[in-house]
């Protein structure tokens, strides 16, 4: 019996282990407080980075299988390792910094974008009291620390002196910034709902998954994750093809990991914040109770399956054009999060007898009026797209060259 | 001295060295950046008064919104730094004058208020009572609406300049 | 809740330390022969043309200011949202007058045609 509840417990169990160790040394307890602190901070750190070895992996594999080519497959085993060789590759690149650059902003740049990245793992939460540090502004501060990342961009174009990489960081800040509002404004909607700004706080409020409850702020949220972290169709900042790499186009070398590293450290935290927020974070039918040893596991498989949902979309969606993207921004995903924020504040003042079913009761007229809100919303583009009959751009092109 | 006096020290060090950046550097893009890193050090400070949501906010708004706009005017108008331009200011006299004015008034100021101790510690609910007063008809409820109407003058303003191009 | 924050504080310590770790690591192993060629402004295998500092379009700037706005906008909302479960309807009436003052200078923008790129 008290060896399953240790295997079962075996996360809080350890914490409890390396404390009664650290203050068995005769440690006062500001030191224990600090090695514990500075472990906790290291396993943080590890698996945001180990996040770039598994999925950088795993996003060549899937995409190369959905447009039916094997992927990387020479590094044993099935190329899975890939990563290993590639970080070497990186470490022993030479760095080139162009003549005109200025030479400490350049510096400056890849240093910057990837201390916001890490810092936002404090607050996700793996498990019930697995988490770096719950806070009571925990969302805010995820959505406060991500700011920074903005302006790594844009210090990275103005150390780089070269047109392209000013050309992509223009369009960083119209970018970042039209998907920070909706994305603010769905996070908002949830905290109406658990009344509480903590991640650990969100996660325990939800009985139901909240992506069934709001429909519509999971899709938001969704799509402003891929913009956020600039994926496909969103990856105007980098778009391959069209801006050379964007920003990043006079970085080579370690310089260019850390923006990469960044990116993938990026990515796997909002597929668990949108797993935190929406999907029930560490709760999977109960288990998470039977076996708390489980939960990060739970958390890894959820986000897992977000970036695959990330992957899916690079995959198949073509990059959209810089103005549509803002625009959609702005006079779709803002206006719709809007709506979904005023039902949120009417859907959790329905008044319910009994607590127990209140979640249920809440949540249902919530996802009901989010169904009605997206059948409306439907209509709406259908008519408007049947009124414009084919792009008004698409149409000038065709009567200029007739 | 324990250790949230030296951490205090520490974070005033921060937003001292990038206020004077600001005022130092020739190079403007420099110069913001430092007063980022003022801001930064500001919202450390907020941390170490245990108002975290005034230190988030402080990190959302004048790091996060604020500060790019900054930047981002910067690199918009970049021709303003160019040799051409002069740096210096020619009425750095009249200058210096007022901002000793200006330090001695605040000096002063500084000097003679009786400041005040919170003895009680912060309550846990702190941000929803903050919430609470911002709706409730007896608080804040005017200046809550009356910002919006702000923002959206702003808003309207910004559409009007833009226009006139 | 002052208690809260050593951790972050540790971790905004390591944090900034791990990219000088990994550039040092890097700086330690590879190889440094710049050249004339290699330091070049990289640009498509052409020669740059003028200075990187063409004009750049003021609506840029335009949707940052009405970004500005929403995001002092969603800074109110936050203690509101918190707040909500203790206040009564009337704090939803408000947000709605709030959101909807802001939402006028939205649509303004839009009739406007800021929102559409020229």
């Amino acid at each position: 019996m008290g060896f399953w509840n240790f295997v079962l417990n075996f996360w809080t169990e350890l914490g409890a282990w390396v404390g009664n160790v650290l203050s068995g040394w005769g440690l006062p307890p500001w030191a224990v407080n600090l090695i514990a602190d500075v472990l906790g901070v290291l396993v943080l750190v590890v698996i945001g980075v180990a996040a770039v070895l598994i999925f950088t992996p795993m996003e060549r594999k899937v995409i190369a299988r959905m447009q039916d080519r094997p992927g990387p497959n020479r590094v044993w085993p099935y190329g899975l390792l890939q990563a290993i060789p590639d970080a070497i590759k990186m470490l022993t690149k030479e760095d080139i910094v162009p003549e005109k650059a200025d030479r400490q902003l350049h510096m400056l740049a890849p240093i910057l974008v990837v201390i916001p990245s890490l810092l936002v793992y404090a607050v996700l939460p793996w498990g019930p009291r697995i988490i770096g540090q719950d806070l009571n502004v925990g969302v805010l501060y995820i959505v406060a620390i991500s700011t920074i990342h903005i302006l790594a961009v844009l210090i990275a174009a103005w150390g780089s002196d070269n047109k392209f990489a000013l050309l992509s960081a223009f369009r960083v800040v119209n970018q970042l910034l039209a998907y920070e509002v909706p994305m603010i404004l769905s996070i908002l909607a949830v905290v109406l709902f658990t009344k509480t700004m903590s991640t650990q706080g969100i996660v325990e409020a939800q009985t139901l998954p909240y992506f069934l409850v709001m429909p519509i702020a999971g899709f938001v949220f969704l799509v402003c994750a891929l913009a956020e972290t600039n994926r496909s169709p969103n990856d105007l900042l980098e778009a391959d093809s069209e801006l050379v790499a964007g920003y990043m186009v006079e970085y080579s070398g370690m310089k260019f990991a850390m923006f990469f590293i960044a990116e993938y450290v990026n990515m796997f935290a909002s597929a668990i914040l949108l797993s935190t927020l929406f999907l029930g974070g560490y709760k999977f039918f109960g288990l998470e109770n039977a076996a708390p040893v489980l939960t990060p596991f739970i958390v890894f498989g959820k986000a897992s399956f977000v970036i695959f949902l990330m992957l899916w979309f690079r995959a198949t969606f073509p990059r959209m054009r810089f103005d549509h993207l803002v625009g959609f921004s702005w006079k779709f995903l803002v206006p719709l999060s809007l709506v979904n924020l005023i039902l949120a504040g009417i859907a959790v003042k329905i008044p319910v007898a009994d607590p127990r079913w209140e979640p249920w009761v809440q949540g249902g007229v919530m996802a009901i009026a989010s169904l009605v809100i997206i059948a409306a919303t439907a209509w709406i583009l259908n008519r408007t797209a049947r009124k414009l009959e084919g792009a008004p751009a698409l149409k000038r092109i065709v009567a200029a060259e007739r | 001295m324990n250790v949230s006096q030296g951490v205090f020290i520490l974070l005033s060090a921060v937003v001292l060295i990038g206020a004077a950046g600001v005022v130092l550097h020739r190079n403007l893009f420099r110069a913001a950046l430092f007063l980022i890193l003022s801001f930064v050090g500001v919202s450390g400070l907020y941390i170490l008064l245990e108002a975290e949501l005034l230190a988030m906010v402080q990190l959302l708004l004048y790091v996060g919104a604020i500060a790019i706009l900054i930047v981002f005017a910067i690199m918009v108008s970049r021709q303003l730094m160019s040799p051409q331009f002069r740096d210096r200011n020619e009425q750095w006299v009249g200058g210096l004058l007022v901002a000793v004015v200006l330090f001695a008034v605040l000096a002063f100021i500084l000097l003679q208020v009786n400041w005040p101790t919170a003895e009680a510690a912060v309550p846990e609910d702190a941000i929803a009572q903050l919430g609470q007063a911002l709706v409730e008809g007896d608080q804040f409820v005017l200046p809550f609406e009356v910002a919006s109407v702000l923002l959206m003058v702003a808003l309207v303003g910004a559409v009007i300049i833009a226009r006139e191009k | 809740m002052l208690s809260d924050y050593h951790f972050i504080g540790v971790f905004v310590l390591v944090a900034i330390a791990f990219p000088f770790l990994a550039l040092g690591i890097a700086w330690l192993l590879r190889p440094k022969k710049p050249n004339p060629v290699k330091t070049a402004i990289y640009e498509c295998g052409l020669e740059t043309i003028g200075d990187a500092w063409v004009r750049f379009r003021a609506q840029y700037y335009i949707y940052a200011l009405i970004f500005v706005a929403f995001d002092v906008e969603a800074v109110f909302l936050f203690p509101w949202a918190v707040a909500y479960h203790r206040v009564g309807l009337w704090a939803l009436a408000e947000v709605f007058l709030f959101l909807g003052i802001l939402t006028i200078g939205l649509v303004y923008a839009w009739r406007k045609g800021a929102l559409r790129w020229q």
